[in-house]
Order: structure tokens, then C-alpha cells, then sequence
């Protein structure tokens, strides 16, 4: 397989060191080789956070995230440092909910941009804007064309309380079926109709054309 | 042969690898990035019959550490550099009052507070002269969280044998990194790390009279036998003793007796890239790398092979004692040698030492709260090769 690069970026709280390590207990489930690692600010809750999750079949040397396939972005904060700076090749998925302005587009000439409502999601289908991480999962794994439904169920499970399971499995369930149509949306660049009709993709180049989409 | 694998922090391993060896106490204080490694022990120790002791300050951490020792439980503590500095006195201590601990130090990004959740491997120098006088100085530099488990066993198992204290040192992206460890059975570690202790009569034992290998037999506090552990310069029963020839000889029985074991010691590991075949014959390039810096500069080698240069890396998993021989003989084979590191040269300066002029030796430092990355490693190489 090639090589699966993830950063996740938002701010302390927002589950995002435990959305990374959901999603490479899930590729170690199936066997392949990943490493999880973060960085975040001396403060307990707010202040930014940044997971990195690499999936291969081969050895990882190097284990920070240097050629991301998909970079996310839970607060504004994460967009203007990781978002708007993600090198070429890149799809930069923004949660909506949380970051307004997008204009100016994403990094790289060739990296390309969408908007999903992510805590919208969260709560609307797990009750819960917390569960917003795991709908990221789901989205994350989805775009991963390598991540297994099952496997990422599995470690989701070994990591959310028992009372929540129910709520986080709906949530990583909205996140799947959003990959799915920004898959489909993405391959031509354009706008779709995605779940509930929320998801813009768009073409994100410098001049930011359309990046208000959605 | 491993009992089982496991998704886990390299912070987590080195307590698995604590555990594994032996430990039987923690004292620290939580600081970041080692908290993990109390956090966890503060469950884990208790429940095994072990003791987990929340101290003051590092001061403090560190003499309830050489006590627990004293009284026969292997020991160990977690700090980083702000805690590592205050820490200096007391493992001086260690040393000199030939205590066995094991002393993790997850470095970050210094001086001073520094930047308390970035990486830095600046603390190099500070683990082999941070506490003053001549002294021993053993310190293992983990690159994975497998290798977390690994030295943390190897760092037990020389402290405990060596009377001494022993240095893990690993840096934030190690210690925060999670990826997969295999775990060996934990009847394997038992009896691992153990320390001389003695047999004889108890009228006849002294604290300080070496064994064959330079190693006084250690009894335990509480025992029949009447321990003087001393900080000061002493003799062999461990009274005060002011004499020059007495001095002398104990302060070089104190680095022979580790000097004289770093052949059975963990110490290198080699990786070599080669060019595609037909590619024009070069002379290799050679990089020296340790911790989290020998992943990037491994694969900055690869890169390297694929541009026709021939590459060599040198990990060295002991940084001190110093593998000399080791180096020397990587750096002669190879055509020049590049010495990555977060700081701003201090591997380096030993490898200039064990090379001379004999080949040229390149730093390639980064000192600003950031990983260096493989890219900027070829970077640099690419401007000392001339290609």
C-alpha cells in the first residue's frame, strides 16, 4: 500500500490525540505498521493540539507527518496554522461548525479543500458535539482507502466509555458515509450534495475561488 | 520471544521496561513530557506489592530514590531538563556512594523551562558532566518505543549490577510516540537486573570492598550486615578518608568498573543503503544519529542511496560511555561523516574526537523546538558532498 499520512489539528479538548490513536490501533489491527504521535501547548483544555497518524506497510522511519493526505481542522486556529500551510497534494478537511472564514483556500496550488459540518454532525447524529472526533474518524479512515470499518470500530471500542460506545459508533458512522461522497465529490473538484446536503468540495487554489462554498 | 504486542507510548514502554526489570519503586514529580511514565507508575507499582511516592521537588525525588535502593528495591524516577538540573546533586551521590537507580530523563526543549512540550537533545553533556567531580557516566538514547522497553531492561540491569546510577534518555518525540512493542514473557525479566550483595559473615563486610570485577557487594539497609554509604571520599569499611593514594584509587575503580563492561553493553546499531547497481562509485556518507534524530536521518540515508550516493547510519543507542571503536570504525570506512542532532553540537564534538583529521565531520544542527526532518538532513549532506 502507499503510504497513509494524517494530521489532525484543532484545540485541546477536542478528542484529537484520541482520534489518531483510534485510527492507527486500527491499521495495527490489520496488521499494518503505524505510529501515532502529538503535540500540543502546556495548557490542560483550550491551546492548539496536533495528532499524527501514519499508516504503512513498509517501515516507518521518520515518524512525523511530513507529506499529509488529508489534514484536518477543528478550530480557526488549526486552519491558519495547518490548514492554510499544507503542502501540495493534500485534501484540507474543515469542520464548518467551528471555523467561519476559509477564504483564501487551503496550502499547496494542488490541495484541494472541503467543508463538513463535523460537530454539526456530532450532534445531530450522536447527541453529542464531543463525539465530533470520532465523526472525524470516520471521515479520516473513510479518505484513507486502507482503514477497515471493522478494525476502526474495534479500537474506537477499546477507548470510549461503555455508556457512550452507542453515540461514538453513530458518529463514526456519519463520518464514513461524508468520506464517501467527498470521494466521489473530490475526483472532479466541485461542489456536491453530501450528507444532508452540508459538504462543499472544492478546488483550493491561492486565489481561494469558491472556498465559501457550503 | 514475544509474549504479546502492544499499541503503545514510548513513555508507557519505559515503564513496561521497568517493570519488566525489576522496579520496585518511583519517587518523582510529574513533569512534562515524562508524566506518562508517572502517572502510570503510580497505579502499576502499587499493584504489584511495589511504592509509588509523589515528592516535593526533583531534590527530593531523588534521595528518596538512592534510600529505597539502599534498602534493596530497585528504583528509578522520570523527570525532564528542568527536573534532570535539580536533580544533579543527588545523583553525584549516586555515584560516588555507589547507589544503583535509573533515572529517565524525556528531554525537551531547554534551557531553563525552555519550550516545556517540544523536543530538544540538548541535554547530552548535561547527562555525562551534569553533576560535578569526575564520575561514571552510563546513558542509553532510545529511538522507538520497542526501544524504550529495551534500554530501560539494559539500564536495570547495569545499575544494578554496577553499583551506579544509569541515564535513560529519551526526548518528547519518542516518549509521545505510540506505535507497536513487543513485550516478552514477564517471567524472562526475573532475576534480570540484580545486584552483588554479600555472603560472607556479616563482622566482615565492608561497603566498599570491590569484588573481582571492581564491584563492592551492596547489602541492604535493614539487613544483618551494617551498611555506611558516604557521599564523602572514603575507604573500603566507608569512614572519611582524606588520603590521596585512597582518593585516587577510588575515583578510577568508579569509571573502570563500568569502562571495563562496555563491551558487553548495548551499543550501535548499523544501517547501510546503497546506491541502485551501475551506479557510479562513490565514497559513502556516514551519519552518527541517537534518539528520535536516527529515524529521520535513516531515512534522509535512503533518499540519499537513491541519488547514488552510497549511505551508512550509525545509531548509537549508548551515548556514554561513548562507543569509540564503534565509530571510529563507521567513520573510516565511509568518505565523510554528518552528525544530525537537536542542538547545536554536542555529538558532534565527540565524534571529531574519535575521528581527528582523518576524515572530514559535518554537524547539521537544529536547536528551535522542532524534529529535524529527513529533508533537511539531505538538505545539508547534499551542500557537504557538493553534489
Amino acid at each position: 500500500m502507499e503510504r497513509f499520512e494524517a494530521l489532525l489539528s484543532g484545540s485541546g479538548g477536542q478528542g484529537m490525540i484520541l482520534a489518531g490513536i483510534v485510527l492507527a490501533e486500527a491499521a495495527v489491527r490489520q496488521g499494518l505498521n503505524a505510529v501515532q504521535s502529538q503535540s500540543y501547548g502546556p495548557e490542560a483544555r483550550g491551546g492548539a493540539s496536533k495528532s499524527e497518524v501514519i499508516v504503512s506497510s513498509g517501515e516507518i522511519d521518520f515518524p512525523r507527518v511530513t507529506r499529509p493526505r488529508v489534514v484536518l481542522c477543528m478550530s480557526p486556529q488549526a486552519f491558519e496554522r495547518y490548514g492554510r500551510t499544507a503542502p501540495p497534494g493534500a485534501l484540507v478537511v474543515v469542520d464548518s461548525s467551528q471555523v467561519g472564514d476559509t477564504g483564501g483556500g487551503g496550502g499547496g496550488c494542488d490541495s484541494r479543500l472541503v467543508r463538513v459540518p463535523i460537530t454539526a454532525l456530532a450532534r445531530e447524529r450522536a447527541g453529542r458535539a464531543v463525539a465530533a472526533n470520532m465523526v472525524a474518524v470516520g471521515l479520516i479512515s473513510g479518505l484513507s482507502g486502507v482503514l477497515e470499518r471493522g478494525a476502526v470500530l474495534e479500537a474506537m471500542r477499546r477507548h470510549v466509555p461503555r455508556a457512550t460506545q452507542e453515540a461514538n459508533e453513530r458518529a463514526l458512522q456519519a463520518g464514513l458515509e461524508v468520506a464517501e461522497s467527498v470521494a466521489a465529490g473530490a475526483a472532479e473538484g466541485v461542489a456536491v450534495g453530501g450528507a444532508r446536503g452540508a459538504v462543499a468540495v472544492t478546488a483550493a487554489g491561492r486565489d481561494g475561488s469558491g472556498a465559501r462554498q457550503g | 520471544m514475544a509474549a504479546r504486542t502492544a499499541f503503545m507510548q514510548g513513555n508507557e514502554a519505559i515503564l513496561e521496561g521497568a517493570l519488566h526489570a525489576g522496579a520496585r519503586f518511583f519517587a518523582g514529580y510529574p513533569i512534562t513530557p515524562s508524566s506518562e511514565i508517572a502517572e502510570l507508575a503510580s497505579t502499576r507499582l502499587p499493584a504489584r506489592g511495589g511504592v509509588y511516592l509523589q515528592m516535593e521537588d526533583e531534590m527530593a525525588s531523588m534521595g528518596a530514590v538512592i534510600g529505597a535502593s539502599a534498602a534493596g528495591a530497585p528504583a528509578f524516577t522520570a523527570t525532564s531538563g528542568p527536573g534532570f538540573s535539580l536533580m544533579q546533586e543527588n545523583l553525584g551521590l549516586a555515584a560516588m556512594a555507589e547507589v544503583p537507580c535509573v533515572v529517565v530523563n524525556v528531554q525537551r526543549s531547554g534551557p531553563s523551562t525552555g519550550l516545556a512540550t517540544r523536543p530538544g537533545q540538548a541535554d547530552v553533556m548535561q547527562a555525562r558532566w551534569g553533576t560535578h567531580g569526575d564520575h561514571p557516566s552510563l546513558v542509553f538514547a532510545p529511538a522507538s518505543a520497542q526501544e524504550c522497553f529495551d534500554l530501560t531492561v539494559e539500564a536495570f540491569i547495569w545499575a544494578e549490577r554496577l553499583r551506579t546510577p544509569v541515564i535513560g534518555r529519551a526526548d518528547v518525540v519518542v516518549g509521545h510516540l505510540r506505535e507497536l512493542v513487543a513485550l516478552p514473557d514477564p517471567e524472562d525479566g526475573r532475576a534480570l537486573a540484580s545486584r552483588p550483595r554479600p555472603q560472607g559473615p556479616p563482622d566482615d563486610y565492608c561497603t566498599y570492598r570491590p569484588g573481582p570485577d571492581g564491584v563492592p557487594p551492596l547489602a541492604d539497609f535493614g539487613s544483618p550486615y551494617i551498611v555506611h554509604l558516604n557521599g564523602s571520599m572514603h575507604d573500603e569499611r566507608g569512614y572519611p578518608s582524606a588520603d590521596p593514594a585512597q582518593a585516587g584509587r577510588l575515583i578510577q575503580r568508579l569509571v573502570a568498573k563500568v569502562q571495563a563492561r562496555v563491551g558487553e553493553m548495548v551499543a550501535v546499531r548499523h544501517f547501510r543503503h546503497d546506491p541502485p547497481e551501475g551506479a557510479p562509485p562513490r565514497p559513502a556518507v556516514l551519519y552518527v544519529a541517537y534518539g528520535s534524530t536516527a529515524r529521520a536521518a535513516r531515512e534522509a540515508a535512503l533518499m540519499l542511496a537513491e541519488k547514488g550516493v552510497p549511505a551508512r547510519l550509525l545509531q548509537l543507542k549508548r551515548l556514554w560511555p561513548f562507543p569509540d571503536s564503534e565509530v571510529e570504525a563507521a567513520a573510516l570506512e565511509a568518505g565523510l561523516t554528518v552528525v544530525p542532532e537537536m542542538n547545536l553540537g554536542q555529538v558532534v564534538l565527540e565524534v571529531e574526537r574519535v575521528v581527528g583529521k582523518r576524515r572530514p565531520v559535518w554537524s547539521c544542527a537544529k536547536s528551535n523546538g522542532e524534529p529535524i526532518t529527513p529533508d533537511e538532513i539531505l538538505a545539508r549532506t547534499l551542500e557537504v558532498v557538493g553534489a
